[in-house]
């Protein structure tokens, strides 16, 4: 797969900010300027052939110290090729938009709703971009880490 | 019209709530609603040491609680980079195979009653017993068995486990049959099911959909093949693929993948070789003669005789069934309890393991290790960040993909199919909300 990443590097240069490879995991991470067009080649290369998109989750840094504080990682899958790709996208906090990826996945609809309902990242031109696992009128984002994990929430009466 | 149907509702398995728009009898739209059992698992996850997890994994698909606590597992040895033992890598491919037996007879069963058929859910339930009765006599419990560790499992085998299990599987099988015969070419059930819930193999794979829904629409994709772990790759068994994606491909793939399972386990019982279930960070094995204090002052002369006793509570954890190793800086797993009372190395390691600001410290990384679940790719995502607690744990659930792809399959049908289509697609609340 090292091949393939370099080609993926010489053809995106700009957007491919890192490369490695840690315990086996390919991880490449890139600008989110550049996620569609990384995306689609992905998915339409010959030689990555990644068609299935697995898993959309984030990540909150605040912890480690991260700055952007968050990392948007997107786990891919090739059957043909039986291979896996990680791609990660940093956004800040202020600035946590990134481009959804629903029109070239199906499977990217709701666990971009999980991102957003757990992390507070937007994804532009989602269509439906409510919570999923949280009831409506939540107030805050769960698993961010200044969420504290025993937060009371105001109590919502019954809707009738 | 616009109907409910949930979150209460004996056929909704768990909790979701699907809103259909009907005309007469006839679904036009369909919308799904979960997060109903959402129990902040991955949130838990971040307040507890690594060990203490392992009990949140359980709860998670809790039909198959096994392979959920192994696909953890995995993926923080994965992160330690560490190879479990042989012996326990057979045990946690034969438990795996118990709990997906489990799981598909929860399903079947349950959606065979759904349809009427209450003799074969009735049949699947004592089938799903003799495993109970197995995976309670390895692990003391049922359902919530928290027997996984990271490096091995918590406890060896018991005696005579081998004769139990294949006595149990004979039985499975002959009531497997029965209920084959009951169902397969039963006019009713497949006047229901065949045909109703047809997915097409582009959605399913657009959907990220895996697992026997996926293979029933004719894309063999088995993560025990494609990627094997633990040690798959020495069985040999085979992968049902359907052709339609319709319910009755899918039944039909749950029936045989239920087969090739009680193959793989007699192939695991015909193969595991003797030898311990737990590993230290380097892999060593450690007799505890060795490391004892009077050894290091050079008095060995009654050693033997100053042996410690375990309670017999505490089944498992003494040291023959352990391998012991000496005190270093990251560790993950417990001594044998004749070291924890009986010298004070294994006390300070004990210590070390279990309080809080120690504990299991794998390196700073991430690692996914993705597992084959009853109802498809589990993958389990751990970031840790050096510290005793992990960093992020992110469960991948199978059954989320699923059914985000539901209205599809129900949009344009009757009302009446959304039964069994929903009982295919095997939702445990547990996996769905986490």
């Amino acid at each position: 797969m090292s091949e393939l990443h370099k080609k993926l590097k010489e053809k995106f240069s700009q957007a491919v900010e890192e490369i490695h490879s840690q315990h086996g995991d390919e991880t490449v991470v890139i600008r989110r300027e550049a996620l569609l067009e990384i995306a689609n080649f992905l998915k339409a290369d010959p030689a990555f052939d990644l068609n299935v998109l697995m898993d959309v989750t984030a990540v909150d840094g605040l912890g480690m110290g991260w700055t952007p504080r968050f990392e948007v990682i997107y786990h891919f899958l090739s059957l043909r090729r039986n291979h896996r790709l990680r791609l990660k996208i940093r956004v800040d906090e202020k600035d946590a938009v990134v481009p959804t990826l629903t029109g070239l996945w199906h499977s990217a609809n709701w666990f971009e709703r999980e991102a957003w309902d757990m992390f507070g990242i937007r994804f532009d031109g989602h269509p439906n971009l409510k919570r999923i696992l949280m009831y409506e009128p939540f107030e805050g984002h769960p698993l961010r880490k200044d969420y504290l994990h025993d937060k009371r929430q105001p109590l919502v009466g019954p809707k009738n | 019209m616009l109907l409910n149907v949930g979150p209460s509702h004996p056929a909704m398995h768990g909790i979701v709530r699907i809103i259909t728009e009907l005309e007469g009898e006839k679904v036009l739209t369909s919308d799904v609603e979960i997060g109903y059992l959402h129990r902040a698992f991955e949130k838990s996850a971040e307040q507890r040491g690594y060990l203490q997890v392992i009990p949140y994994t359980d709860r998670l698909n809790y039909v198959s609680p096994l392979i959920n606590n192994f696909g953890y597992c995995l993926a923080v040895e994965k992160l330690f980079g560490l190879k479990v033992p042989e012996r326990a890598q057979y045990i946690r491919v034969i438990l795996s195979e118990i709990s997906r037996v489990a799981d598909h007879l929860t399903c079947i069963g349950a959606t065979a009653m759904e349809l009427g058929a209450f003799t074969v859910f009735l049949y699947m339930m004592q089938a799903r017993e003799y495993l109970y009765e197995l995976i309670e006599a390895v692990t003391g419990a049922r359902i919530t068995v928290t027997y996984s560790r990271i490096g091995g499992l918590k406890a060896d085998l018991p005696k005579g486990f081998e004769a139990k299990c294949r006595a149990a599987i004979q039985k499975s099988r002959k009531l497997l049959k029965d209920c084959d015969g009951l169902l397969t070419m039963n006019r009713i059930f497949v006047d229901r099911t065949k045909g109703v819930g047809v997915i097409s193999q582009e959605d399913a794979l657009s959907y990220a959909i895996t697992g026997p829904f996926l293979r029933s629409t004719g894309v063999d994709y088995d993560v025990r093949r494609a990627f094997p772990y633990l040690v798959y790759d020495r069985f040999e068994f085979e992968i049902p693929v359907g052709t339609k994606g319709d319910n009755y491909d899918r039944y039909l793939c749950r029936m045989e993948e239920m087969v090739q399972s009680f193959r793989i386990i007699e192939q695991a019982l015909d193969q595991i070789p003797e030898g311990p279930v737990l590993t230290d960070m380097e892999g060593r094995v450690i007799p505890a003669s060795e490391m004892v204090d009077e050894a290091k002052m050079g008095r060995t002369e009654g050693l033997l005789q100053n042996s410690v006793t375990g309670d017999p509570t505490l089944e498992g954890a003494p040291r023959d069934r352990y391998p012991a190793f000496e005190t270093s800086n990251m560790r993950a797993i417990l001594p044998a309890k004749e070291d924890t009372y009986g010298n004070i190395e294994g006390l300070m390691h004990h210590f070390k393991i279990v309080m809080d600001g120690h504990g299991i410290r794998p390196p700073k990384g991430e690692a996914y290790f993705p597992v084959e679940g009853g109802n498809g790719e589990l993958g389990f995502y751990v970031v840790s960040d050096g510290s005793g607690r992990p960093y992020r744990v992110r469960v991948r659930p199978p059954c989320f993909a699923i059914m985000a792809a539901l209205p599809v399959m129900l949009n344009g049908g009757m009302f009446a199919d959304i039964i069994p289509t929903f009982g295919s697609v095997n939702m445990i609340g547990g996996e769905l909300d986490r």
